[in-house]
C-alpha cells in the first residue's frame, strides 16, 4: 500500500483506527520527496525535523482521541506563506535569507489542527508567472512530462500533489495561479471568493486580487482543506466576516436541476482542439447528471487580460516598494548613499519578470498616466464584474476551460511576455470579479497531458461549486491518477 | 512608440531600480508591446462608470484602539541586514 496515494479521508480513518501512524505517513512522504524531487524541484525548503516532531505530537493526540480533521496529515505550503522560524523566499533572491518571525494565520490554523507541515513549495518569484520558470530556486517540472512546465505561479503546489509528495497543499491565486497549474498537473485546485481566507502572513503581490486556496488530488480533500483555513481574521481587515459552511455536508447532493452557464466568449478559436473536446465532454456529463445547460454571455471577457496587467502591476509596484534592503532581505550597498543602496539592492534582488511588472505598474501610476491607465482599468473592472453578476442572475454556475492549451514546453514562452500573459485568459476574469472558481481534471491530451475544466461559482458559493465538482468526479474517472516517476 | 527609452529610464528611477543598458533596451521594447496591447481598453466607453478598487463591497474596517502584544524588537530585527541597538542601520543620509 502506498500511503501517499490515499485520500485524506481514507488516511484519517486509518489514523484514528491506529492502522497507520502519522510518523509512518510523514516518513512515506519524505521518502517520496527524496525519490522524486531531484527531477521535479517542487520544494524550496524541506522541514524534516519539524515535520517529524509534529507527526509525533499528532500521534499522541490521535491516541488520546482528540483528533481534528487534519491531525497527522502531511501537507505543504507555497513559499509565500510565513511559517515561524522557517525561510520564506517567495522564489526571490531578495528574500534568500529571510526567516519568518511569525506564522501566517492559515499556517497557525493548520498547526492548531495538528497537520504536519512538510515544507515550502517552489513558485514563480513573488507569484508573478504562469509557468514557474521565474523562480530563483529554478523551474519546477511537470510530473506528467519533465520537458514541460507545471503552470504557475503555484507550480510547486500543483506538482507536489500530482506526484504524491504530500496529500494536499496551499497556494495563492491572483490571476489563475492555483487553477492553471492544477489543470496542467491533473489535480483539483480552488480559488475562493475574495475575502474568504485570511491573507495575514502571506506575501502580497496584488492586494485587490490575491487569494489563498487549496490544491488536492480529489474534490473532497479540497473541500476539507478549504474548511480548515477559511474564515474571518481580525488581523486581515479584508477578510469577510461571514460564516464558513460545512463544505462536506452538502458535497454529495448532486447537480440535478442546477443551471450551468457556458459563456460563449470562452469557446474561441485559440482554444486547442483537445481542450475543447474534453470540456465539451464534461458539459455532456453534466447534462446527463441532470443539470440544465444554457449559453450565457460575458461580453467584456476580451478586455480582462489588459485590465489585469494594469491593475496587478500597479498594485505590485506599490507592494514591492518594501524590498529596499533596510529592514530585511539581501542588501547590496555600493557606497552610493541611501538611494543608491535601494537601487542596487532592488536591481540585484529582483528577477526579470518582477522588474518588468514593477516598471509597468510604476508607469501606470505615474503622474500624467494614472487616469489613462490605472483608473481606466478599474472602470473596465467594474464592467467585467457586472458581466458575472448579470450571468449569475440566470445560472447557478459557469463552466469554462481553464487554459487554452495543455502544459507547454519549458522555454516555449519565456521570450514573449505578452504571449505568457495571454495563457491566463480564462482564469483572470474570476479574480477581477472577485468570485470563486476551481479547476478539476476532465481528460488528457494524446500526449498524456492532463486537461482541466473550470467551474465558477457565485460569490461565497464555494459549497455549491464543490458539490458540482464532486458530482462530476464521481461520474468520471479522470482525477486521482499519479504519473510514473 | 508608446514609450521612449528616456521615459523607461525615468520610470526606473521612480521604481528605484538601477538597470543595466541591456535591460533598459529590452524593457523599452517589451513595455511598448504591452502598452500597445492594453490600448484596447480605450475601445470601451467608461464615461460615468464607477471604478472598482475592491471586488467585494467593503466599508472601512474600524476596530478599538487597544494595546496588544506584538512580536517585539528582537524578532522584528532578526532579518535586519544591519542594525545598531534597537535601530535599523542604513547608509549615511545627511552629510
Amino acid at each position: 500500500m502506498q500511503l501517499n496515494k490515499l485520500t485524506i479521508s481514507q488516511l484519517r480513518a486509518k489514523l484514528i483506527a491506529g492502522e497507520v501512524s502519522s510518523l509512518e505517513l510523514t516518513r512515506a512522504c519524505l521518502e517520496r520527496i527524496a525519490a522524486t524531487d531531484d527531477k521535479l524541484n517542487a520544494f524550496i525548503t524541506i522541514c524534516e525535523t519539524e515535520a517529524l516532531a509534529a507527526a509525533e505530537a499528532a500521534d499522541k493526540r490521535l491516541a488520546a482521541g482528540d483528533a481534528a480533521p487534519l491531525t497527522g496529515i502531511p501537507l505543504a505550503v507555497k513559499d509565500i506563506f510565513n511559517v515561524l522560524d522557517v525561510r520564506t523566499t517567495c522564489g526571490s533572491k531578495i528574500l534568500d535569507n529571510y526567516i519568518s518571525p511569525y506564522d501566517a494565520t492559515v499556517v497557525a490554523k493548520l498547526r492548531a489542527q495538528g497537520a504536519v507541515i512538510i515544507g515550502k513549495l517552489n513558485m514563480d518569484e513573488f507569484a508573478m508567472g504562469s509557468s514557474n520558470e521565474n523562480s530563483a530556486a529554478g523551474s519546477v517540472k511537470n510530473p506528467w512530462d519533465l520537458q514541460r512546465v507545471p503552470g504557475g505561479s503555484s507550480g510547486g503546489s500543483a506538482a507536489a500533489v500530482a506526484a504524491g509528495q504530500v496529500l494536499a497543499t496551499l497556494g495563492t491565486d491572483t490571476g489563475g495561479s492555483i487553477r492553471q497549474p492544477a489543470s496542467h498537473c491533473g489535480v483539483v485546485g480552488l480559488k475562493p471568493t475574495y475575502g474568504r481566507i485570511s491573507r495575514y502572513g502571506v506575501v502580497a503581490y496584488a492586494s485587490s486580487l490575491d487569494q489563498v486556496g487549496p490544491l488536492a488530488s480529489n474534490v473532497e480533500d479540497c473541500a476539507l482543506l478549504l474548511g480548515a483555513v477559511a474564515g474571518y481574521d481580525p488581523a486581515d481587515s479584508t477578510s469577510v466576516d461571514t460564516p464558513v459552511p460545512d463544505y462536506l455536508a452538502s458535497l454529495k447532493d448532486g447537480v440535478k436541476g442546477k443551471k450551468i452557464g457556458l459563456p460563449k466568449e470562452y469557446f474561441i478559436e485559440g482554444l486547442a482542439a483537445e481542450v475543447k473536446q474534453a470540456v465539451t465532454a464534461a458539459i455532456e456529463t453534466y447534462r446527463q447528471l441532470g443539470a440544465e445547460i444554457v449559453e450565457v454571455s460575458l461580453p467584456h471577457t476580451d478586455y480582462a487580460v489588459a485590465c489585469y496587467y494594469l491593475i496587478a502591476t500597479a498594485e505590485a509596484s506599490s507592494n514591492l516598494a518594501r524590498y529596499d534592503g533596510v529592514r530585511f532581505g539581501v542588501r547590496k550597498d555600493n557606497g552610493d548613499g541611501l538611494v543608491g543602496m535601494y537601487q542596487h539592492t532592488r536591481a540585484a534582488g529582483f528577477g526579470d519578470e518582477v522588474k518588468r511588472r514593477i516598471m509597468l505598474g510604476t508607469y501606470a501610476l505615474s503622474s500624467g498616466y494614472y487616469d489613462a491607465y490605472y483608473l481606466k482599468a478599474q472602470k473596465v473592472r467594474t464592467l467585467i464584474r457586472q458581466d458575472f453578476l448579470t450571468a449569475f442572475e440566470q445560472v447557478d454556475l459557469l463552466l469554462t476551460p481553464v487554459a487554452p492549451t495543455p502544459a507547454f514546453k519549458l522555454g516555449e514562452k519565456t521570450g514573449d511576455p505578452l504571449q505568457m500573459y495571454l495563457s491566463d485568459i480564462f482564469t483572470i476574469p474570476v479574480n477581477l470579479a472577485g468570485t470563486c472558481g476551481m479547476s478539476l481534471p476532465c481528460g488528457s491530451s494524446s500526449d498524456g497531458l492532463p486537461i482541466g475544466v473550470q467551474l465558477i461559482g457565485k460569490p461565497f458559493a464555494e459549497a455549491e461549486m464543490l458539490q458540482a465538482a464532486y458530482a462530476f468526479e464521481q461520474a468520471t474517472d479522470f482525477g486521482g491518477k499519479f504519473p510514473p516517476l | 512608440m508608446k514609450i521612449s527609452r528616456e521615459e523607461v529610464e525615468h520610470v526606473a528611477r521612480l521604481a528605484r531600480l538601477a538597470l543595466q543598458p541591456a535591460e533598459l533596451e529590452a524593457l523599452t521594447e517589451q513595455m511598448d508591446a504591452i502598452l500597445g496591447y492594453v490600448e484596447k481598453l480605450n475601445e470601451l466607453d467608461t464615461e460615468g462608470i464607477i471604478p472598482t478598487a475592491h471586488a467585494v463591497p467593503m466599508e472601512n474596517a474600524f476596530r478599538e484602539d487597544l494595546v496588544k502584544p506584538s512580536i517585539g524588537i528582537e524578532r522584528a530585527q532578526q532579518n535586519a541586514p544591519s542594525k545598531d541597538g534597537s535601530c535599523f542601520k542604513v547608509p549615511k543620509v545627511i552629510e
